[in-house]
């Protein structure tokens, strides 16, 4: 057993609102520099819909993730001489056009325009080459758009459902959809660094935090192909490749990451999970029916004797073991067992789970009239709005079984407090869903204060880094040496290029 | 006079460049230490483009390294005229495809406006500069033919010349304008190209056939192994 901590996350979707806060706290961080105007280190998608960049998921265009080849576990862009014979043009590489051309609009007119009859327009100016532009794609363009021939129904998830499932998805005043926030996840087997050819990426052991060196990228773009998540950019500007830092250095001053202090929905929970690194392998190869179990097993219990002295062996400290078992994370994905990975079936193990949304799900019948019937709660979960093949496809590899039952017991959670606060739901009736969910009164007590009332420190469980320490007893001291050169690790100015 | 110059101290200043320079810019700015691909804002003409150009630039830079460093071989091996118009037919052919490549390339950066906007004045002489090398080249090819052969009496000796530091600018001297504009280019191209985008050639990632899919580092403790 190798114990290593990793900081998680959890990103509850039945609370997401889809104010894109996250996005706007992220790129006014990180992002607001040339060549990076079109990264969207964290983006909020509208599902169903293709997503950012457009058609993210389908692996038959990009090749990002991996596969299993025999008994190997190989990334799916391929072998190795393979990559290599393809550095002069990656043919599975996103263009800008497949994410958006960044643009400024020509304000100056607003103000300059000589007098005329008309009233002057600013009209959109391209940030790559300064040109006039038609707009035809940009940021959260497919927002709301549920319904959309262009973007809800070319979703690679509905290629598993019937026609039926579609046209009763898509039907006027039934069409459905929810947010879905993403960001880097930090996964314990990742794509992108599996396919650098230059070993620029790398996981760091203390925290999980997957990092790219600037200095020793040498900008051959595998990273963005081999991201299933495609959450690795390539910056035209640099000519490196850059991606969410978790922003270390908040957490490395105690502070969550700035997407998540941010969520106005409080939908988003950060904390640290330990897990056994000897598995990952072994994990990452499973059946694809069976990899969230096994995504799951992989997770060890911070209280168990046995992990608590591998983490100390290791090197974890007792302020982490402490917030490990502190872990919001922890008790939504293992105790709870309500969070799932997002395409588990791409098997690099991220570290963002979901608790798939409930609201969208539950049928609407008669009239357009929500009709949630006592005494079919899991009728509705058979013929929902939004068909469990759906949901299966991102949250559970496929696996119906997985996410019927978190949603069994997100309805649990719901008519046991309706119950109690509302009284619309015999308390008879309450009991009969907790047992067909299968939990407890206090387990689902639990659930509903995690999920409606938590607070900020519960929410959030950071431990302490004390980097200080870390960088003074560093065996090569680069960090002091670099100490007051700030950004993401450059030691001089990262302009490139004419 | 103009020919010692070029012919037996340019070489000397190219070289040093080119060593000096490189290790200059990888110690003092290795950030910089690749070159800045456009494919992100412009892919489909940069497949015909630098596809065909890379390789055929690798294939003919190995045929003329091939050369120079065993002559012998080579000359056993065209004593055969079979074998001699194989070579110059595969090299012609490679030659073409590269300026296919290269003209390509070129035309790209200047018709593509996202292109343009990363490119930059040395960019463009860089690929004139190629452009003038690849042409010189062909043009041997065609109006000088058979150069596998009549280089080991020319050329090569005089590289190996150059080499032992004793250079022989006879070897070159009465050689035609052609001959000269390659060489001298050539080396032009060696001395700038650790100043230029050429600077990737370093960079080349062989270690990834061979390291771990996956790299972790730890900060305070060296992974154990």
């Amino acid at each position: 057993m190798d114990v290593r901590a990793q900081v998680a996350m959890v990103f509850h979707l039945d609370k997401c609102i889809g104010c894109h806060t996250c996005s706007i706290a992220c790129k006014n961080l990180w992002t607001s520099r040339e060549g990076t105007e079109y990264m969207w280190w964290n983006n909020v998608e509208t599902k169903p819909g293709t997503g950012y960049p457009t058609l993210w998921e389908d692996q038959d265009k990009y090749r990002g993730g991996w596969e299993v080849k025999g008994n190997q576990l190989r990334p799916r862009l391929g072998p190795r001489l393979g990559v290599l014979s393809q550095l002069f043009y990656n043919p599975y590489l996103p263009v800008m056009d497949d994410y958006y051309e960044p643009w400024t609009y020509d304000y100056e007119t607003l103000a300059n325009a000589p007098a005329g009859d008309d009233q002057p327009t600013a009209r959109p100016v391209s940030r790559v080459t300064g040109r006039y532009i038609d707009l035809e794609a940009g940021p959260n363009w497919d927002d709301d758009l549920s319904g959309s021939t262009t973007y809800a129904r070319n979703d690679t998830n509905l290629s598993n459902l019937t026609d039926a499932e579609r046209a009763s998805l898509f039907q006027i005043e039934q069409m459905v959809f929810f947010y879905l926030p993403r960001i880097c996840n930090h996964c314990l087997n990742p794509g992108c660094v599996a396919v650098c050819p230059s070993g620029a990426i790398y996981k760091r052991a203390e925290d999980g935090a997957v990092l790219i060196s600037q200095e020793k990228c040498r900008g051959w773009r595998f990273c963005v192909s081999g991201c299933p998540y495609k959450k690795t950019y390539y910056n035209w500007r640099t000519g490196k490749s850059e991606k969410c830092i978790l922003c270390y250095p908040r957490l490395e001053m105690g502070q969550t990451s700035s997407c998540f202090h941010s969520c106005v929905g409080r939908i988003r929970y950060q904390g640290i999970l330990f897990y056994d690194a000897d598995r990952i392998e072994e994990v990452a190869r499973a059946p694809e029916s069976e990899l969230v179990e096994a995504q799951r097993s992989i997770i060890l219990d911070p209280k168990d004797a046995a992990v608590e002295a591998g983490a100390k062996k290791n090197g974890i400290n007792d302020a982490w073991i402490d917030a490990a078992r502190r872990s919001p994370i922890y008790k939504f994905v293992k105790d709870w067992e309500l969070a799932l990975p997002l395409h588990a079936e791409f098997r690099t193990l991220p570290n963002l789970f979901y608790v798939p949304p409930l609201l969208p799900v539950i049928n609407a019948t008669k009239k357009g009239v929500y009709e949630i019937a006592e005494t079919d709660y899991f009728g509705a979960i058979e013929s929902a709005r939004v068909p469990m093949k759906y949901m299966a496809s991102l949250f559970s590899a496929g696996n119906e079984e997985i996410v019927k039952k978190v949603l069994k017991k997100l309805i649990a959670v719901r008519s046991h407090r309706q119950s109690k606060k509302v009284g619309n739901i015999s308390e008879n009736q309450a009991n009969a869903l907790l047992v067909e969910a299968g939990c407890t009164a206090s387990e689902v007590e639990q659930i509903f204060r995690m999920t409606s009332l938590p607070r900020y420190e519960d929410r959030f469980v950071i431990p302490p880094y004390q980097r200080e320490r870390d960088v003074e007893t560093a065996p090569d001291r680069t960090a002091i040496k670099q100490k007051g050169q700030t950004g993401l690790g450059f030691t001089q100015a990262p302009r490139r290029g004419p | 006079m103009i020919n010692i110059f070029l012919f037996a101290i340019l070489p000397y200043i190219a070289v040093t460049a080119a060593i000096v320079g490189a290790i200059w810019r990888y110690v003092t700015n290795r950030y910089s230490f690749s070159t800045i691909s456009s494919q992100f804002l412009e892919g489909r003409r940069l497949f015909w483009g630098s596809v065909p150009w890379h390789w055929g630039i690798i294939t003919v830079l190995l045929g003329h390294l091939f050369v120079v460093l065993l002559p012998l071989v080579v000359k056993g091996f065209i004593s055969a005229p079979v074998r001699l118009y194989l070579i110059e037919g595969t090299g012609f052919a490679l030659g073409m495809l590269l300026l296919f490549g290269l003209i390509l390339l070129l035309f790209r950066r200047a018709i593509s406006p996202r292109v343009r906007a990363v490119t930059s004045t040395f960019d463009v002489v860089l690929l004139v500069l190629l452009l003038v090398q690849a042409v010189a080249g062909l043009g041997i090819a065609i109006f000088y033919r058979w150069g596998v052969s009549w280089s080991l009496q020319t050329a090569v000796p005089w590289m190996w010349s150059l080499a032992s530091f004793s250079p022989k600018v006879e070897y070159m001297a009465d050689l035609p304008v052609l001959v000269k504009i390659h060489a001298v280019n050539a080396w032009v191209l060696i001395g700038i190209f650790p100043f230029t985008r050429l600077v990737h050639i370093l960079s080349i990632p062989l270690a990834y056939i061979w390291r771990p899919y996956q790299r972790v580092t730890w900060y305070r403790r060296q992974p154990q192994q």
